[in-house]
Parts: C-alpha cells; sequence; structure tokens
C-alpha cells in the first residue's frame, strides 16, 4: 500500500518500532533546541500542508478480488448486470476498497521530511472514512492528501492525515482520516 | 429489515482467516509488508508470527456493517475504528457490537472485533443509513 512498489512496514497498526532503519532528523539541531527548551518535540511545521493528487482507476476484476479476500458474496460486486439492477452505474466498489485507491495519497506525505515522522516507532493507530458517491468500475478516481494536525501527549506524537478522493465527474467518493502514533517522541 | 433499537446486540460475524489469507488480502490491497506474509521474516523482528493486515479486519468491520442493510455497500456511510491488538491467521475472528443510537433512517453501531479476549479493533463506529 502507499504507492505502486512501496514497501512500508510501518504502516501496519502494529509493525515491531525495529521493522525499519531509524531515519536521519532532517533538523536535528532544531530538535535539540526545542528538546533543551522542553517545548514539544515534535516538528508542527507541516500541518496544513497539501501534497500532489494521485490517481486510481477502479477495475471490475481488481473489485471482485477485494471482495472475495473480505468474503463478500453480494452480486453487485462481481457481476455488471446485478450492479445495474442495484441501481449503481458499475460493478460497485466495497466501502473499504478505499484503502486501495486512497493510500497511494498518504505514502508522500509520510515521508515528507517536513513531517519528520519517525517511521521506526510508527504505529497505525486509528483510521475513518466517510463515504458519499459510491466507487465504481472504471471510474477514475483522484485523492489528495493533507496533513490535519501533529500533536504530542504523554510522549506520543500523534500525527493525523486526511484523503479526499473524488471521482471523474467531481463528486466525492471517501474521505479519509489516519491517525499515524509515534511512540517515544 | 428488523427494527432496530439503542442497545439492541448485532449479528454477530464470524470469520477464521485462513494461513494463507494474509497473502490473499496482500495482492487484494498492494500492501506486501513482509510482516504479514512471511512467517520468518515476523519472527525475525520479534513478532510471535505473521499477522493480519490491520485494515484486513477494518474490511470485516465493515462487511458485518453493510450486513445490517442487507449486504448494501452504499447503506455504510462512515467507519472509524482503533487498531488495538495484534490479529493472527488460522484464529478465529468475532465481531460483534450494540445499536448506539437511531435515528431516523441512520443508525450508529460500536463494533469490537477480537481473537477470543484479545481484542484487535475497539470503538468501532460505524453509520448506517437504512
Amino acid at each position: 500500500m502507499f504507492g505502486k512498489g512501496a514497501r512500508l512496514p510501518f504502516l501496519d497498526p502494529l509493525a515491531p518500532c525495529h521493522l525499519r532503519e531509524k531515519p536521519d532528523w532532517p533538523d536535528d539541531q532544531d530538535r535539540r533546541a526545542s528538546l533543551d527548551c522542553r517545548a514539544m518535540t515534535v516538528k508542527t511545521d507541516a500541518i496544513g500542508k497539501e501534497w500532489p493528487a494521485t490517481t486510481y482507476e477502479v477495475g471490475k476484476e481488481k473489485i471482485g478480488e477485494y471482495a472475495t479476500v473480505i468474503g463478500l458474496d453480494n452480486p453487485v460486486y462481481f457481476d455488471r448486470e446485478a450492479a445495474k439492477a442495484a441501481g449503481y452505474r458499475d460493478v460497485v466498489a466495497p466501502p473499504m476498497f478505499a484503502v486501495v485507491y486512497s493510500s497511494p495519497a498518504v505514502g508522500p506525505a509520510m515521508f515528507d521530511p517536513d513531517v519528520g515522522m519517525n517511521f521506526a516507532a510508527m504505529v497505525h493507530g486509528g483510521q475513518e472514512f466517510e463515504w458519499g458517491e459510491p466507487a465504481c468500475s472504471g471510474d477514475e478516481i483522484t485523492t489528495t492528501a493533507k496533513c490535519l494536525d501533529i500533536s504530542e501527549k504523554d510522549g506520543k506524537g500523534f500525527y493525523i492525515f486526511e484523503t479526499n478522493a473524488v471521482n471523474q465527474n467531481g463528486d466525492q467518493v471517501a474521505r479519509g482520516t489516519w491517525t499515524l502514533i509515534v511512540r517515544g517522541v | 429489515m428488523a427494527d432496530l433499537n439503542p442497545g439492541d446486540a448485532i449479528a454477530e460475524l464470524k470469520v477464521t482467516p485462513d494461513k494463507y489469507l494474509p497473502h490473499r488480502y496482500a495482492g487484494a490491497s498492494g500492501d506486501f509488508n513482509p510482516i504479514h506474509i512471511d512467517p520468518e521474516f515476523a519472527k525475525a523482528v520479534g513478532l510471535p508470527n505473521s499477522i493480519l493486515h490491520g485494515l484486513y479486519m477494518m474490511g470485516l468491520v465493515a462487511r458485518s456493517a453493510t450486513d445490517l442493510a442487507g449486504g448494501d455497500p452504499k447503506a455504510l456511510k462512515r467507519l472509524s475504528v482503533q487498531f488495538r491488538g495484534m490479529g493472527a491467521p488460522e484464529t478465529e475472528i468475532v465481531v460483534s457490537g450494540t445499536v448506539k443510537s437511531t435515528d431516523g433512517g441512520t443508525v450508529v453501531i460500536d463494533t469490537v472485533a477480537a481473537q477470543g479476549e484479545n481484542q484487535t479493533i475497539r470503538n468501532a463506529e460505524a453509520e448506517i443509513q437504512l
């Protein structure tokens, strides 16, 4: 997830901290300075930053593959006529397929040095989606990512990103909120 | 569709992912993190074995929510979860929950996904339009 060919072990909710090389802090001097004055040790410069959009074309067989793995058997996920009979434009994606088309937009945000996230100590703490227009086979979905908030509490850094996915007609398909927690900041 | 009232339990969803489920989820989702598909790698980084994708379990929570609407995907308007524990293949997952509130055709349910005592997903709140 998070882009073609990307391997991001930290993405898993419970990936152990030592899975990834600890990245160098891009601003070690600043960080030490902030430690000295006992201010927050997380960088907050990236709050509000947005990243370039990614696009994903939804495919019928990819929907079926995902639905099968989750154990969904409603024909609207597999059969064009059944989907149309149920009022969809084409074979429809299960709601959580939002992960498949949205996650490529999140990768660059997480890797951004302005965010300065310590991947080695990161876990996926929470996830939210709100759905609008259903995503159907043939849709071209464009997703943008934005950093909503970076904060620190009890020695943990909370990084909250938002993804906004719209289809080729400009209809909002899914809005995602990704909460990533870095321990020991 | 049965009438749903606050406090009502929703039908439990029970799924036992087989040994190769994480491989198929990796292919379907594009998340090939080796901790899910390579037991040797997982053990080398201190895990007991390869673990389930958290977002797979969230997919089951979403399935449980849409089941309440007869399986119609567009009924699910919002789903918010917290990942709280590691999931293991070849172990039964039980998704259970209760109705939190109802307002016209909108039902909010509070859901948990667990393997035995291990609650892998907690505070999962789903809003369904019936």
